[in-house]
């Protein structure tokens, strides 16, 4: 398929207008009648489906060509039309030739001695000729504003378009008729001078004497199950069109009056107007009976759903799957969970060979119905025959080394995982296939974030590579390790996320172990040969140690950025792991192990540690009540006692402010700077109240707990719940409006009290006041309605962008630049790093330092 | 009334306008071959561009610009006249 031998090369393609005379030419059948079949349901010769425009029923052949369907492309036809009507896409055209020409004399209204200037300037070559005529066009349009004609001195005038396609001169209609008389008249000299070319677009050519109807192949009709024909929007509007077109020929050739030949002469116009647009404006679209309203040419080809962006940038495939996915965190995190229905399915062309013919023939044995089996045979000729419990045994005895067998996919395989949108390259990976039972694809959760994925119904795409090409390709290029560091920013986008974390934290912090159970947890991740010292009873610590390398050595830190993380040799020897080392974005020993070893070790280590830290929490067991919010009676009293004192000091404020005694801050006006500073108080209330509760709280709390690890939440939310929910904020500021000068009917006007501006006191624990609750609400739904409008925005804006930038390139002498190699950047981000070796954008030169020192 | 008389902006000595510089022929081949293109293949600026009113610059020079960055602190930019 490769050897295709190019016949023909493309040199320059001309667009131009369609003459008549061409229009002729290219016809291969005159519409007469607006009749499609005949009472046999045979189409009618001279009608729309006529078999000369070819055919769209099996069966039939082309009378032009002689094709049958699929072999015949269709031919074109035409219709001769009454009176001449205006091409609405060209109405511009029409009214710049109009305006810029004589009304009597037809000619340009350039002066004689601008004529030859700007004959003289142009050029034999087309392609020059083509941007020459561009600039004329433009020169040209200022003629509208000339006066008089200066060559037979005939005074012009103005020439009006009456939307949608009208021309006015001076009060006084031009009917297509004069309007095309008077292009007509203009010659060729002159057309350049407008811009057009003469050779492929006379100006006459805008104004439609014949119309070129499409091969009946363009416009199919489709058979309903009640086996009554529907057919397309186009061959019903051409209908309206020969159905005018017939009547006014009668109309004419009986001599009826003026006016009812005006009449559908209009009409025609509306019919070939919408045929060329449906969505015009001042237009009324042409409907089906049902009301909805017609797809004609423009639409066929515009916006998202029309021919480029659906049919030939939005290309659909075969081979694929989609369906929910759900979290599955003991399956590794370049696997996918694949139900057994979908991977019978999906099929894997294998071809037979000496070596596994046995094992080829087994599944064909096995054929469709049965798991590991086969659905299709592929001969050697070409022929694809269908594995069923009818055909099997011949199939069996047929098949031959050379053969291909579409096996179902088994677990192995490589498939290639997808979800929308697909804003980076990690929205696309390779993963090992895995055939679970269930209806769901499943992922690891520690996978979600390069995806974006969450599992409240998300659905995901899966492909399957059909050829070897493909399959390597995928295999080297897109598997799951390769994309753990994102090349936005150098940082880790796969690491342990909720529970490992606190397990792990849990683990590295104060767990110790039997011996025994220490080897049966590192046995249920993975490890086989622990590196455990011969003791009785093994730290926590030295369980970690034993998934990690034997020559590792790291030294980080820990999330609160005190404690010191040191790994010397394999050995954990000091300091408590978190997400801070292996989390998500940032976790510097994911980001070393990397480095150090490589894709492949670096996600099996990873793999193993995610593991431990589930199976950590699995044995210790892990769990949080309401009790763990629970704050002691003392306590309450205090933070009641904070706030009371904070109310004070609000209250004092707005006094000295109400006196007009209170000092404005720079640069802001006295109301500001009252907010300011109440904001101030009390934010800093909730910090305090926040403060006595960790001071009370225990830190085997499994809620603190979570949020010192970093697997979930953060001390807030534990203040939150227990004590005080705190200020909250619409748009930065405190909750301001609502009411006249309040924002809800239980305060006074002009309240600036805490209480009346979204102070809310209590905990969630403890309930919220009605006022509070309300509060509460207003800028939950602030955020969401946030939220929800911004999200299509900035796709749109991204959508922009990528159009924009996409076939920007760095080149080797690391500028940037496009397609035409013309420069954008001299120097790629102006420092020419590759931001994917960095850590966050920047280079850690004391890390550098530092291994080089060893 | 008085007529209210425009104010005067200085645009080339704006903070936020960087120092731009007419290159001599010779810099101007220097930096063609460095990046090995055509004139045409760099990034254009306007004659009438405010930024470089005072450099006499006709089309067919080429402004170097001292741009700052972010990321590398300067960063030079050559743009062409047209």
């Amino acid at each position: 398929m490769i050897n295709h031998h190019v016949h023909k090369k493309i040199g320059q393609i001309q667009f131009g207008l369609m003459s008549p005379h061409q229009i002729k030419k290219m016809a291969l059948a005159k519409v007469v009648t607006p009749e499609l079949y005949d009472k046999e349901g045979y189409p009618v010769d001279g009608g729309l489906m006529d078999v000369r425009l070819g055919v769209i029923d099996p069966g039939l052949r082309c009378k032009s060509c002689g094709g049958k369907l699929k072999e015949c492309l269709g031919h074109f036809g035409n219709i001769e039309l009454a009176r001449p009507v205006l091409h609405i896409k060209y109405v511009d055209t029409i009214l710049h030739v109009l305006r810029s020409t004589c009304r009597e004399c037809a000619r340009v209204l350039h002066n004689e001695a601008k004529i030859k200037e700007l004959k003289d300037s142009l050029s034999d070559n087309p392609v020059l000729l083509a941007e020459q005529l561009r600039e004329m066009r433009e020169i040209s349009k200022k003629l509208k504003t000339a006066k008089k004609c200066p060559h037979c001195e005939v005074e012009q005038k103005p020439v009006k378009l009456d939307k949608p396609l009208t021309m006015v001169e001076d009060n006084q209609n031009l009917s297509p008729v004069e309007v095309r008389a008077r292009l007509e008249s203009v010659s060729d000299d002159d057309v350049l001078l407008l811009g057009l070319n003469p050779k492929f677009a006379r100006p006459e050519w805008t104004v439609l004497t014949l119309l070129s109807i499409p091969p009946v192949t363009v416009r199919p009709s489709i058979t309903l199950e009640t086996g009554e024909r529907s057919e397309d929007d186009l061959t019903h509007k051409l209908g309206d069109i020969v159905r005018i077109n017939q009547r006014l020929f009668e109309n004419i050739n009986a001599g009826a009056p003026e006016i009812i030949v005006e009449d559908l002469w209009e009409l025609l116009q509306y019919h070939v107007t919408t045929y060329f647009d449906n969505t015009l404006a001042n237009v009324p679209p042409a409907r089906h009976r049902s009301g909805q309203s017609l797809k004609t040419l423009t639409e066929r080809i515009k916006s998202k759903e029309g021919r480029f962006r659906h049919n030939l940038a939005g290309k659909r495939v075969n081979f694929a799957a989609r369906t929910v996915i759900s979290p599955d965190p003991k399956i590794g995190f370049n696997e996918v969970g694949i139900p057994k229905k979908i991977a019978m399915t999906l099929t894997v062309p294998e071809m037979i060979t000496t070596w596994n013919i046995d094992y080829l023939k087994k599944l064909i044995d096995r054929g469709p119905k049965s798991y590991p089996g086969a659905n299709y045979i592929i001969f050697e000729d070409g022929k694809k025959r269908n594995i069923t419990d009818e055909t099997k045994e011949q199939l069996l005895q047929e098949v031959t080394i050379g053969c291909i067998v579409e096996r179902h996919i088994i677990d192995g395989d490589i498939s290639v995982f997808n979800r929308q949108p697909s804003l980076h390259r990690m929205s696309i990976m390779a993963h090992k296939v895995r055939v679970l039972p269930g209806k769901s694809f499943r992922l690891n959760p520690a996978i979600c974030n390069p995806y974006n994925a969450d599992f409240d119904g998300d659905e995901m795409n899966l492909h399957i590579p059909q050829t070897e090409e493909a399959r390597s390709e995928a295999e080297v290029l897109m598997p799951v390790e390769t994309q753990i560091i994102t090349p936005k920013n150098g940082l880790n986008v796969i690491g342990c996320i909720e529970d490992s974390i606190s397990g792990i934290y849990l683990l590295t912090k104060k767990l110790s172990f039997t011996r025994e159970k220490a080897c049966e947890l590192l046995y249920s991740v993975g490890v086989k040969t622990p590196r455990l010292p011969q003791r009785a009873t093994v730290t926590g610590k030295e369980v970690f140690s034993s998934v990690l390398p034997k020559n590792f050595s790291f030294v980080g830190r820990s999330s609160d950025g005190e404690a010191r993380v040191v790994i010397k040799r394999g050995n954990l020897e000091s300091g408590i792991i978190d997400k801070n080392s292996i989390g998500e974005d940032n976790g510097d020993l994911i980001r070393e192990l990397y480095k150090l070893y490589g894709d492949e070790r670096a996600i099996t280590i990873l793999g193993k540690l995610f593991r431990l830290g589930t199976e950590v929490l699995l044995r210790t067991g892990f769990t949080i009540t309401t009790a763990d919010s629970e704050i002691s009676s003392e306590l309450l009293d205090q933070a009641q006692e904070q706030i009371k004192k904070a109310n004070k000091a609000v209250k004092d404020i707005i006094q000295q402010f109400e006196e007009g005694k209170l000092e404005s801050m720079p640069g802001l006006t006295p109301e500001d700077s009252v907010e300011m500073k109440i904001l101030e108080i009390l934010n800093k209330v909730r910090d305090t109240i926040g403060g006595l509760v960790f001071k009370e709280t225990d830190h085997d709390n499994p809620i603190i707990i979570m949020a010192e690890s970093g697997a979930k939440g953060k001390k807030l939310n534990l203040t939150q719940m227990s004590a005080c929910v705190g200020q909250q904020a619409l748009r930065g500021k405190r909750i301001s409006e609502g009411y006249n000068n309040r924002t809800l009917s239980h305060f006074k006007a002009g309240d600036r009290s805490p209480m009346a501006r979204g102070f809310i006191e209590g905990g969630f624990k403890s309930g919220l006041k009605p006022h509070e609750f309300f509060f509460a609400a207003m800028t939950g739904r602030d955020s969401l309605m946030d939220t929800a409008l911004r999200t299509p925005k900035s796709g749109y804006l991204y959508r922009r962008l990528a159009n924009a930038l996409q076939d920007l390139k760095v080149e080797y002498d690391n500028t940037v630049r496009d397609a035409n190699k013309m420069i954008m950047q001299f120097s790629y981000g102006e420092d020419a790093l590759d931001v994917a070796k960095t850590e966050g954008g920047k280079l850690n030169i004391q890390r550098i330092l530092d291994s080089i020192k060893k | 009334m008085k007529k209210k008389q425009p104010v005067k902006i200085e645009t080339v000595k704006h903070v936020l306008v960087p120092k731009h510089l007419k290159l001599t022929e010779e810099e101007k081949g220097e930096i063609l071959k460095t990046y090995n293109v055509s004139s045409v293949q760099l990034p254009k600026i306007l004659k009438n561009d405010p930024a470089i009113k005072g450099l006499k610059a006709i089309p067919g020079d080429v402004i170097k610009i001292f741009r700052k960055s972010k990321t590398a602190k300067h960063a030079p930019f050559y743009r062409e006249v047209i």
